[in-house]
């Protein structure tokens, strides 16, 4: 029932039992409709159904950054290379590139494992990672970080010499799709007389592994090790005085981050169907970042809108920018994707500007951001630190 | 070894625009402590402003000699520069001198790709030539080939830090900003207005980097909106590496750099038996930058200075 509560207390409903729980189904009714509405909503209904599936491999991108920026407080600027990591793990494993240089049984591992598999190799470079640039200040560690994500992308991108392992900057073609319970992702397949394409079948895989990573980072942050991210996050000195022995909490942040990121690369991987260097590019970590930022750094529904706004925007803007220079001006002259970006950059210096905590914040961080519009008493400010905890 | 003379001589050249751009780095690092992430975007619009100058005077069939078309050209970059350096400090910085150290690094990223875009916007997303209205000579020294171009870069680096060091070490303003770096509330009492000094800072940089953008742009004929991000990355390597908010410290790394680079990619090749070919020569500055911030991360020239929380 934690996570039922914890979302009731997002949206500031009660946290009695029967809310909780109705809110809760509302929510699991909607998000198990939602591709069917899409599709018979919009002409081009798949084609949003794939923006939806792809906004949620963005909302398990921005909770594993969420971890390590929000939670932690590190700036981690090379957040897209775990996810390539992830990628191309799978795309290695499940396509014909490089199965002649690899022991049978190792190709075409079965999905949970193969999964596990991503995650702990992810979470290993986070450590990697991590392990040397802890002892760094933010600023620089954000540099590092952005150093790192660019490493793992040019090696990506000249490993087709002397071993062709990654095929350089064409990418990884012929990716296997997922099978479970011997269906196999890419196939039609048909419930009770109901026609469920592909990008419906995936939406179904990537949400159930989205529900899975947000319990996990409920879970977190309620746990001592998320008490303790925060505590490093408001104050290094003071946390390890506390006892906290902060290199391997913030290690643990990185490999936590780290794997969530490879779990999602994955995903990505077999939802594509192809991979290269190109989907891994500094852009993209700014993206994630700007997700977290957006929504509001260490809570959980802010990320999670933040990633939806970001990911959805980019489509919304084709559908209004073009024809509305078609219209207006008889040419195109503004690019969306441009615009999109242009968009982003002023939202993420207005935002850290303006209202620093983000679309949605927790509310004590919200207090904590604008001390002047505070006007809580003591006894109060105990209760909804008490309800903070029970909520979060 | 016969391109060892040929390798250093290019170094060199690229060391010393990384040196340029490096000390507008350092000099906003050492007095305010942030990593200005929107100076390589300065560097590349000051590149792309002089190209589509230049363009413009000889559409206009200008009848001027090569030399005076660029510096009209420089001539207008620099201001472009300095104002855009001046506007970023007073919105995206200057609000949040107080704020947590995190929103001021997340606005310079957001400036940078707003100004990235914006160029993407103004000069579209493919590569400009830079005109051909240079009288290109090469000279030879001992099997190596220097243009007369990139003699001209060097001597016109070395005189530009000269005389930023002039201004920092002897003249009023720069003693108001060696004050402001070593503590910015004392020098306020000493009625240095801090304010203006920044400002001036980012100003002076900005005109740094305007000029190293033309250099570049120049050296390799070509010029592309997203050529800041990369350089801009070199350049604040050189200024770890040196030890940031060391001006010599800059100027040194840069150079250091820009050699280290240049004969990796030569010789790397050769090194790793052709494993590792010369595509990987941008990885140089990431593992410079990552080895000198592990073990020394004061750089060569910096003394170490206290953590500040």
């Amino acid at each position: 029932m934690t996570m039922a509560n914890s979302i009731a207390g997002w949206f500031g409903v009660g946290k009695q039992g029967q809310h909780a729980r109705l809110l809760l189904i509302l929510l699991t009714a909607f998000m198990l409709v939602l591709p069917f509405m899409l599709s018979a909503g919009f002409d081009s209904g798949n084609s949003w159904v794939r923006t939806v599936d792809f906004a949620l491999l963005y909302i398990m991108l921005a909770l594993g950054l969420n971890i390590v920026v929000g939670y932690a407080g590190l700036l981690d600027l090379g957040y897209i290379a775990f996810y390539a990591v992830g990628a191309y793990l799978y795309a290695l494993l499940n396509s014909p590139q490089i199965a002649a240089l690899l022991p049978a049984w190792m190709m075409y591992p079965p999905l949970l494992v193969m999964l596990l598999v991503a995650a702990v190799v992810a979470g290993c470079f986070g450590v990697m990672l991590g392990a040397p640039t802890l002892k760094l200040r933010g600023d620089y560690l954000a540099i590092v970080t952005l150093g790192f994500g660019e490493i793992i992308r040019i090696f990506m991108n000249n490993l087709d010499r002397p071993i062709n392992l990654t095929n350089g900057p064409q990418g990884i073609n012929n990716i296997e799709r997922v099978s479970l319970f011997g269906h196999e992702f890419g196939k039609p397949l048909e419930i009770l007389g109901v026609q469920i394409p592909m990008v419906h079948q995936y939406y179904y895989l990537i949400l159930a592994f989205c529900v899975l990573i947000i319990f996990v980072s409920i879970r977190l942050q309620r746990s001592r090790i998320g008490r303790a991210w925060v505590a490093i996050r408001e104050d290094e000195i003071a946390a390890a005085a506390m006892g906290i022995n902060t290199r391997n909490v913030k290690l643990l942040a990185f490999a936590m981050g780290a794997s969530f990121g490879g779990v999602s690369g994955s995903l990505f991987a077999s939802f594509q169907g192809f991979i290269s260097p190109e989907s891994f590019i500094l852009m993209e970590s700014i993206l994630v970042l700007c997700m977290v930022v957006l929504g509001g750094m260490g809570h959980i529904p802010g990320v999670i809108l933040g990633a939806i706004i970001v990911s959805i925007t980019p489509e919304a803007l084709r559908e209004v920018v073009n024809p509305l220079q078609d219209m207006l001006l008889g040419k195109r002259v503004v690019d969306p994707e441009n615009l999109r970006m242009l968009l982003f950059g002023m939202a993420m210096i207005i935002i850290m500007l303006l209202r620093p905590e983000g679309l949605w914040p927790s509310r004590r961080r919200k207090d904590e951001l604008h001390p002047a519009t505070k006007r809580i008493t003591k006894q109060e400010d105990a209760t909804l630190d008490e309800a903070e905890r029970e909520h979060e | 070894m016969d391109h060892l003379l040929q390798h250093l001589i290019n170094g060199l050249v690229i060391g010393s625009v990384y040196a340029l751009i490096a000390l507008g780095y350092t000099m906003v690092y050492g007095i305010m402590q942030l990593i200005n992430f929107a100076h390589g975007e300065i560097v590349m619009i000051g590149a792309m402003v002089t190209i589509t100058c230049i363009n413009m005077l000889l559409g206009a069939n200008v009848a001027l000699p090569g030399i005076a078309l660029l510096l009209l050209g420089l001539a207008m970059a620099i201001p472009v520069s300095m104002a855009l350096g001046y506007g970023i400090e007073r919105v995206a910085y200057r609000p949040l001198r107080n704020a947590p150290r995190l929103a001021p690094l997340i606005t310079a990223i957001g400036v940078s790709i707003v100004l990235q875009q914006l160029a993407t916007l103004i000069w579209g997303r493919n590569y400009r030539p830079f005109p051909a209205i240079l009288d290109i000579k090469t000279f030879e020294i001992g099997g190596a080939v220097i243009t007369n171009l990139q003699v001209a870069i060097i001597v016109l680096a070395i005189l530009i830090m000269a005389a930023l060091f002039f201004l920092i070490e002897r003249s009023k303003l720069g003693r108001a900003m060696r004050a402001t770096a070593l503590n910015i509330d004392v020098a306020r009492l000493m009625g240095v207005n801090t304010n203006t000094i920044i400002s001036l800072t980012f100003v002076l940089g900005s005109a740094l980097g305007a000029v190293a953008g033309v250099m570049v742009a120049a050296n390799y004929d070509q010029a592309h909106a997203y050529m800041g991000f990369l350089i801009g990355l070199k350049a604040f390597t050189a200024a770890v590496l040196g030890g940031i908010g060391n001006l010599a410290g800059a100027v040194v790394g840069g150079l250091l750099l820009g050699i280290i680079e240049s004969l990796g990619a030569g010789y790397l090749s050769d090194l790793t038996g052709g494993v590792l070919t010369s595509s990987y020569k941008d990885i140089f500055a990431f593992a410079v930058l990552i080895l000198v911030l592990l073990f020394r991360p004061s750089g060569l020239l910096g003394e170490r200075v206290a953590e500040r929380a």
